[in-house]
């Protein structure tokens, strides 16, 4: 669609369940554009990772973020509000990816400035279908910020 | 706000001042899956008129038009508590870093840059279609 970036896309996906981290990958290890997948386990880690503080500093700026919401030691809701609060971090897209349909989640969600809420399906063919589709929506067709 | 989009069809926002753009978009979201119904304003002034008495699920905002440009029809909409919340896809020719990066401080949801090609152009809109009214969660 758009001429491929030169450089592959830097997606972090910040989960802590290993099998949907698992599933993340080999759906986007099919996607059409160049990318690289990072993943943080918790909303401290994926903030240490965007800060490139302790073990990140050589860690690399992603160009999108896939978020969970519930997540252990800091939940996603908070990771959501201090990247968008971030005048450095803030022009990441960031696309929920999260088991609920809690009408209050979306709606906060995108008060918080989420780019994209979708919800995780429990079957696991609808869930990689899903993951293609971020993948063909903001890989292939949007434009990024990469300054 | 809380819409079954089984029973209610999705209200989008088209913002546009190009027939020929607007054609093509009303094609492409014809064909989407789930029902959509949308309303076309053709400069901001108009959109902003419309956004006063009524709150779509899903705007789709060019940012060159007359009267009132898109990028201060971006900044009304989520500067406002009423509105703030509902997506904003731009689809635009501009493909300059800085209207990009301007647009994504400025809140929009996505960006996305018009192709030349109407062929081209017609996919892109399939896809945010494909996206935004199947994939994702509207508030």
């Amino acid at each position: 669609m758009t001429a491929a970036p030169a450089t592959p896309i830097e997606i972090l996906l910040v989960e802590d369940n290993p099998g949907d981290v698992r599933l993340t990958r080999e759906a986007l290890k099919d996607a059409k554009v160049r990318n690289n997948l990072h993943v943080a386990m918790d909303g401290v880690e994926a903030l240490a990772f965007l800060r490139k503080q302790g073990k990140y500093g050589a860690a690399v700026r992603p160009d999108l973020i896939l978020l969970d919401l519930n997540l252990p030691r800091k939940n996603g809701r908070e990771v959501l509000e201090e990247v968008k609060k971030d005048p450095v971090l803030q022009h990441i897209p960031i696309v929920i990816l999260t088991t609920s349909q809690a009408e209050q989640d979306v709606l906060e969600s995108y008060r918080l400035r989420a780019n994209a809420y979708v919800t995780k399906p429990v079957d696991l063919d609808q869930f990689l279908k899903v993951v293609s589709s971020i993948e063909e929506f903001w890989l292939e067709i949007v434009k990024l910020s990469r300054p | 706000m809380s819409r079954d989009p089984r029973t209610t069809p999705i209200d989008v926002l088209l913002i546009e001042d190009d027939a020929n753009d607007v054609e093509l978009t009303l094609h492409a979201l014809g064909g989407a899956k789930l029902r959509n119904h949308v309303h076309i304003a053709r400069d901001g002034a108009e959109a902003l008129d419309h956004l006063q008495r009524h709150v779509p699920d899903l705007i789709l905002l060019d940012l060159n038009l007359p009267k009132v440009n898109g990028r201060e029809v971006l900044e009304r909409i989520k500067n406002d508590e009423r509105l703030r919340h509902i997506p904003v896809v731009v689809v635009t020719s501009s493909q300059a870093e800085e209207d990009v990066a301007k647009s994504y401080r400025l809140n929009a949801n996505a960006y996305v840059m018009k192709p030349i090609d109407p062929a081209v152009f017609l996919k892109a809109v399939n896809a945010i279609g494909a996206f935004w009214l199947e994939i994702v969660k509207l508030p």
